[in-house]
């Protein structure tokens, strides 16, 4: 018998709850016991509350232990868990765990089951296949393909993804570009993170195909600073790309180049939009452009440019690969195919669930979630980041679709939810919503720059008691004036959530 | 600029205002338009840095387990506030809007380590063996 396959995920939260330590306990048991092993550092499944969660292959199936500490491997090896015995953190199947087969991976297909830094295990698992296909393609083909399929970003703004690359392959210009949008600075999101640390190439092979689909030859990745360990994986895999040729000149027999970068950013929620961005990656200070013209047209250093968040361009190898009709079959109304909803914050089981549009946020909390980590009630949920509304119990039957969450005020945006127990403070909420508008404003309006500072104050005057009846109208009216003048997103929405806490918890802030 | 500003500051562990001017002879800008870009990005820090540095994550899925207790413990325990550091010279503390690591907070992120489910008590143990 040759050696076991033990699986030990090396993504930033399997470490951060202790994986490198349970792979060096495991490492080092099984040389004591004389136990042939061939230990791969996968990426993580996304069941972040079983992490660390390790695998063994027996008879060709994953079987899964988890939580697992170091101090679980000894009585793992007395349990025989290289040949699946039972033991107390014995989970079965991992394919089979209900909060995993509940899902519909499509985006996530391979990961946490691929080794992220071999490319044979990406080819292995099914990967360039929809590269191979492009190539075929004509490039007004492509665009047709990912406009059928009814991709819509899933950076925020859920603009259609092929009418955004078919103005890119109309527009005049000698060089283009394409941009991944991989900030990722919403709180309670990672599958961007998920996708750079556990399946790069992935990532690679889409913005590959988005490259030969409007006759790019460079992309840029802007890849926030806080994820260090992404960075080098990317950079890593971006070099075994292009050493096989997938990557460079003729880029997989296409006849095009394409080359590409990671470029890493600087810790400025507002280089997350896109013009901001652009800004950002010519070396400037990321202040937001005015629009139009739009990126597609005149983007970076002026040429048309692709702007696409790392999920979006995650699912355009899939889309190739099945073709748009499989792609759009999932999914409800206006919203095609899945979300891959990251449960956040306050929350028993939290993680990556991938499902199509249509399940109920209810679904999402209570069957996946398990409801909160501290089993309190929920109270309250940020969906979409800090810009997104607090979603009140009373809405938890909304089905996810982006535009019955715009009916009610809210937003899906890069599909984080961030769960509150009742213990939390609304009013703090709504102020901190504020304060983080003002910290990261880049400061070229005034209802965004000084609103969100007045803000601030004007809610800590209703918390202090301080004249609330007409602080509260004025906090209302500072809300409107940002929303109706602001030049971007982040000033024009911060007062969201904002106004679901003057909403559904007004007796947070004293009011009636 | 960026990729010459991470640099500086891999090696240097900040960016002087001695490099401002070669940045900008370089680059072929002014002087106040290096400077303009240092200081708009949160990352980048003029003064020297601890031996280590601790970021505490302010965002709210950090909030909703907890991370306002955890900031004003690392306050207090380390007897500064953000964007100082300890007198022997040995950490700096500063925020940080989101790790990524949501799912298992409040986190916090000791030079480029993150760590999660991190209390009280877990976060002496971390700041004692670093
Ligand atoms: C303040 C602000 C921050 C944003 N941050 C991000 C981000 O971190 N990642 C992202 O993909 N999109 C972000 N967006 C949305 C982008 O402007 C843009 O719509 C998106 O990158 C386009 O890609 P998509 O069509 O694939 O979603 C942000 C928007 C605003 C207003
Ligand atoms: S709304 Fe805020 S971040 Fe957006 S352009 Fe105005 S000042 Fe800048």
């Amino acid at each position: 018998m040759g050696a076991t396959r033990v699986f030990v995920p090396s993504d930033t939260t399997a470490r951060s709850v202790g994986a490198d330590a349970v792979a060096v306990a495991i490492q080092s048991a099984a040389e004591k016991n004389g136990s042939e092993i061939d230990l791969i550092r996968n990426g993580s499944r996304g069941l972040y509350w079983l992490e660390p969660l390790v695998e063994v292959e027996v008879d060709g199936r994953r079987l899964a232990y988890g939580p697992v500490g170091a101090g679980d491997i000894a009585s793992l090896f007395d349990a025989n868990f290289l040949a699946g015995g039972d033991h107390p953190r014995a989970l079965g199947a991992t394919e089979e765990i209900p909060w995993l087969a509940g899902q519909t991976r499509l985006t996530f297909a391979r990961v946490g089951i691929v080794d992220p830094r071999s490319l044979d295990d990406y080819i292995a698992h099914g990967g360039y296949e929809g590269l191979g296909e492009a190539v075929k393609l004509q490039r007004a083909e492509i665009v047709e393909i990912v406009t059928e399929s009814g991709l819509r970003g899933r950076g925020g703004a859920a603009f259609p993804t092929g009418i955004k690359w078919n103005t890119v392959l109309g527009a005049e210009g000698e060089q283009k570009y394409v941009t991944c949008n991989a900030d990722e600075g919403d709180s309670g999101t990672f599958a961007d993170r998920m996708i750079m640390e556990s399946d790069p190439f992935l990532l690679i092979e889409g913005m590959t195909i988005a490259g030969l689909a409007v006759g790019a030859t460079q992309g840029y990745i802007y890849l926030r600073a806080e994820y260090p360990l992404a960075i080098e994986i990317m950079n890593e895999a971006i070099a075994s790309a292009h050493a096989a040729g997938y990557l460079g000149e003729d880029v997989a027999g296409s006849g095009q180049t394409f080359e590409l970068e990671v470029r890493v950013a600087a810790g400025a929620y507002i280089c997350g939009e896109e013009t901001s961005m652009l800004e950002s990656l010519e070396g400037k200070r990321g202040m937001i452009r005015y629009r139009p013209p739009l990126p597609a047209i005149k983007g970076l250093f002026g040429a048309p440019t692709i702007v696409n968040n790392v999920i979006s361009l995650a699912t355009v190898p899939i889309i190739l690969a099945k073709g748009a009709g499989f792609y759009r079959d999932f999914g409800t109304g206006r919203s095609r195919g899945t979300l891959t909803v990251q449960l956040a914050g306050n929350v028993r089981q939290g993680g990556l669930v991938e499902v199509a549009f249509g399940r109920t946020l209810r679904e999402l909390l209570e069957d996946f979630g398990g409801g909160t980590a501290t089993g309190r009630p929920i109270r309250a949920v940020q969906a979409g980041g800090p810009l997104g509304a607090y979603v009140h119990p009373s809405k938890f039957d909304a089905p996810l679709d982006y535009e019955a969450f715009a009916e009610f005020g809210a937003m899906l945006g890069h599909g984080g939810l961030v769960v509150f127990d009742d213990t939390v403070d609304m009013a703090e909420q709504a102020r901190f919503a504020m304060e983080f508008c003002a910290i990261e404003s880049c400061g070229k309006c005034t209802p965004c720059r000084i609103g969100a500072v007045r803000g601030v104050e004007v809610i800590d005057r209703i918390r202090s008691d301080v004249d609330r009846g007409a602080n509260i109208e004025l906090l209302k009216e500072l809300c409107e004036t940002m929303v109706d003048g602001s030049l971007c997103a982040l000033g024009g929405m911060a007062p969201y959530p904002v106004m679901s806490v003057l909403e559904y918890y007004p007796e947070d802030l004293g009011a009636d | 600029m960026l990729p010459i500003l991470h640099a500086i500051q891999a090696k240097l562990g900040y960016v002087p205002y001695a490099a401002v001017e070669p940045v900008a002879k370089v680059l072929n800008l002014s002087r106040a338009e290096v400077h303009g870009v240092i200081s708009f990005y949160h990352l980048f820090r003029t003064e020297p840095a601890g031996d280590r540095t601790l970021y505490v994550c302010r965002a709210e899925a950090c909030q909703s387990m907890g991370a306002r207790e955890l900031e004003a413990h690392a306050k207090e325990r380390l007897g500064i506030d953000f964007h100082e550091t300890t007198a022997d010279g040995r950490i700096s503390l500063e925020p940080i809007y989101c790790l990524g690591n949501c799912a298992c907070s409040p986190a916090v992120m000791i030079d480029t380590e993150v760590h999660g489910r991190v209390d009280a008590a877990r976060l002496d143990e971390l700041l004692a063996e670093s």
